[in-house]
């Protein structure tokens, strides 16, 4: 989106470390807070869309920045959910072997050690994607990706560690001692979502508005005259897509630790171009409405799956698990036609129209 | 020996199909410049509306003309109803609106005709031919392969020795002097589209009957392996298609013969990157026709 990202409305300045910090940590403990207002059941989804935001923060970030399209989201994800699951497996077997399974180191050495594992994993194949996403342009870029998302299932049938269709399960992560008079398990894994979620978004936030993210654009822009201005853009997207690729697999690791499974059914072409709808929903280059189309696209099924539910047996079954498919692409399809930047335009856009018609005025 | 000479021959009529639905793809570029990731859902639709057709008593070749006639309107209503709303500077939105499409057409055809797969016969028969002990192309193989031929051959002509193909080609090429010559560009594209989604109508049509059947999503993998064979061609050139879709063809039949099914996507992955990241204005197109 060329006019999005040169338009001053959405080249914020750079906000100063400590700000940026102070912004996100008090986001987070709302977030947390806010986890007490929920029930179980909306606690899980709330953790859902905090793994799905991470996703779709790096998948916004790549496609409003860099203009690069990656259909293959949803694979960049299941990298991280096997890291997490494969290491914090691992980790939790050798504890409990030399029996220190217990009190607060046995509940976060796996988990933490599970994260760098994700990391690891989706970063390794962020890299690869990025030295191709480094070379292709356009239409390639998100075929490759595509052919991508349609090829795991074979990559889970083929390597041995990864189980084929059944996946591999991810060691639950129990409410620590402490907390387990205050909070249920589902609050628990909802704080742990947002806390990872956090740790995956905020270095967005600062690379969006720092000096990468101007990189960014000055390649999406005209890559002539960043190659001018001494901007290297192989570099600048093969960057942008690790780092995209780095929020994806944290999500993964999230949705890993709420679910206890990892299995390539669950990041399937379907869920890939779901977190495209979100990201081209909230806005593409938008956080915010990356947040927003996240939370869209975890509860408009649940409440869909509500109202089908009430149909008649045949015609439910038929609209089950299609009717919102159909409705988030319709969707997508006005969002891009009549409003491109998305929600976060149409909120920003509002201020924006007010300053030209007085600048009209004068 | 039998074996490979068998998964030859069955890979070139799987490639015949696998090459028209990349000639789509290229016919599509060569119009618009642009990739349509639509094209898989877009070539169902068709062949969902032909099998109504021949399932309510019309013969097999209605439906086919059914299937081609639906695929050429849808092709000129995604064009103009849609693609024609969306900014065509950069790829971006052209393959959002595409993906969104994808979306509507693939739950919209589980709604109305139910999510199951549906059993699609063959109008031959798909029992192999036995030459010499060794088993080879069954009569419907041959039948795909002579379609195939027949519509490349056909569209070839079109191209290249009617008034219409020299006045899509320098619609495709060169716009806006072509504009000034008096060729109306805009219906050139929509022509361009209408001929794509027709072709890729026939190429999904011919591969139902050798799957599992007729689902929403009977084309992605189709649509998977020739974008692959388009790029290993060069998305500008219709002969690179037709080799490249062969050649994919038989690649993807000999994976599943010596080794798996599962192994199949896998080695059309592993193609595409390697050509992407060594030669990624494909093995038959210039460089110059690919920064277009």
């Amino acid at each position: 989106m060329s006019t999005a990202t040169t338009s001053p409305a959405t080249s914020p300045a750079a906000i100063p470390a400590t700000r940026l910090l102070l912004r996100a940590g008090l986001l987070t403990l709302l977030a947390l807070g806010g986890t007490f207002l929920l029930d179980p059941y909306r606690n899980y989804q709330l953790a859902t869309a905090a793994g799905i935001f991470a996703a779709v923060a790096g998948l916004t970030l790549l496609v409003g920045l860099t203009g690069q399209l990656s259909l293959g989201h949803a694979v960049l994800m299941a990298a991280g959910g096997y890291g997490y699951a494969l290491t914090a497996t691992r980790v939790a077997d050798a504890l409990a072997g030399s029996g220190a399974a217990d009190g607060v180191a046995g509940l976060l050495l796996p988990l933490l050690a599970g994260v760098v594992g994700a990391l690891v994993a989706s970063g390794a194949l962020g890299v690869l994607l990025g030295l191709a996403a480094a070379r292709l342009r356009g239409p390639y870029l998100a075929g490759l990706t595509l052919a991508l998302v349609i090829a795991l299932p074979s990559v889970a049938g083929t390597v041995p560690a990864l189980a084929g269709a059944q996946g591999v399960s991810a060691p639950f992560v129990p409410v620590p001692d402490a907390l387990a008079a205050l909070i249920a398990v589902e609050q628990w894994h909802a704080w742990l979502a947002i806390l990872l979620t956090s740790c995956a978004v905020t270095p967005l936030v600062a690379l969006r508005s720092g000096r990468a993210g101007l990189r960014m654009r000055a390649v999406h822009d005209d890559e002539t005259a960043a190659r001018l201005a001494g901007i290297d853009p192989g570099r600048v997207k093969a960057g942008a897509f690790v780092a995209s690729a780095l929020a994806a697999g944290l999500g993964g690791a999230v949705l890993a630790v709420v679910t206890q499974q990892v299995s390539p059914g669950a990041y399937g072409l379907g869920f890939s171009l779901l977190l495209v709808v979100a990201a081209v929903v909230g806005g593409l280059g938008s956080l915010g409405g990356a947040a927003v189309g996240a939370v869209l696209v975890t509860l408009l099924p649940w409440l869909v799956d509500q109202a089908t539910g009430a149909l008649p047996a045949d015609l439910g079954h038929r609209l089950q698990g299609n009717l919102e498919i159909a409705l988030f692409g319709v969707v997508v399809i006005v969002v891009m036609v009549l409003r491109p930047g998305g929600l976060a335009r149409l909120v920003r856009g509002r201020s924006r129209n007010t300053s030209l018609s007085t600048n009209t005025e004068r | 020996m039998e074996r490979l000479v068998f998964l030859l021959s069955t890979g070139l009529a799987r490639g015949a199909v696998l090459a028209l639905f990349a000639l789509s793809l290229v016919i599509v570029y060569r119009a618009a410049r642009a990739v349509n990731f639509a094209q898989a859902a877009m070539a169902v639709v068709p062949v969902y509306v032909a099998l109504a057709v021949t399932s309510a008593g019309g013969s097999f070749w209605l439906g086919l003309a059914v299937a081609l006639a639906v695929g050429a309107l849808l092709g000129a209503v995604v064009e103009r109803g849609l693609l024609r709303l969306v900014p065509q500077e950069t790829p971006l939105p052209g393959i959002i609106v595409a993906v969104g499409l994808v979306m509507v057409l693939q739950a919209g055809l589980a709604m109305v005709f139910g999510p199951d797969h549906r059993p699609v016969h063959a109008p031959f028969s798909q029992r192999p031919f036995d030459v010499g002990g060794v088993s080879v192309l069954s009569p419907y193989d041959l039948f795909v392969l002579v379609v195939a031929a027949v519509v490349m051959g056909g569209l070839a002509l079109l191209f290249s020795r009617t008034s219409l193909g020299l006045r899509l080609r320098a619609a495709a090429f060169a716009p806006e002097t072509s504009r000034l010559l008096g060729v109306r560009v805009p219906r050139m594209v929509t022509l361009g589209w209408m001929l794509s989604s027709a072709t890729a109508a026939l190429a999904a049509l011919l591969l139902v009957p050798t799957g599992l059947g007729l689902d929403p999503h009977a084309a992605d993998v189709l649509f998977v392996n020739a974008f692959a064979a388009a790029v290993v061609g060069g998305l500008d050139s219709p002969v690179g298609a037709l080799v490249a879709g062969l050649a994919v063809g038989v690649l993807v039949t000999l994976v599943t013969g010596y080794a798996s099914a599962a192994a199949a996507p896998l080695a059309v992955l592993v193609l595409l990157t390697a050509v992407l990241l060594v030669r990624p204005h494909g093995l038959f197109a210039t460089r110059e026709a690919r920064t277009a």
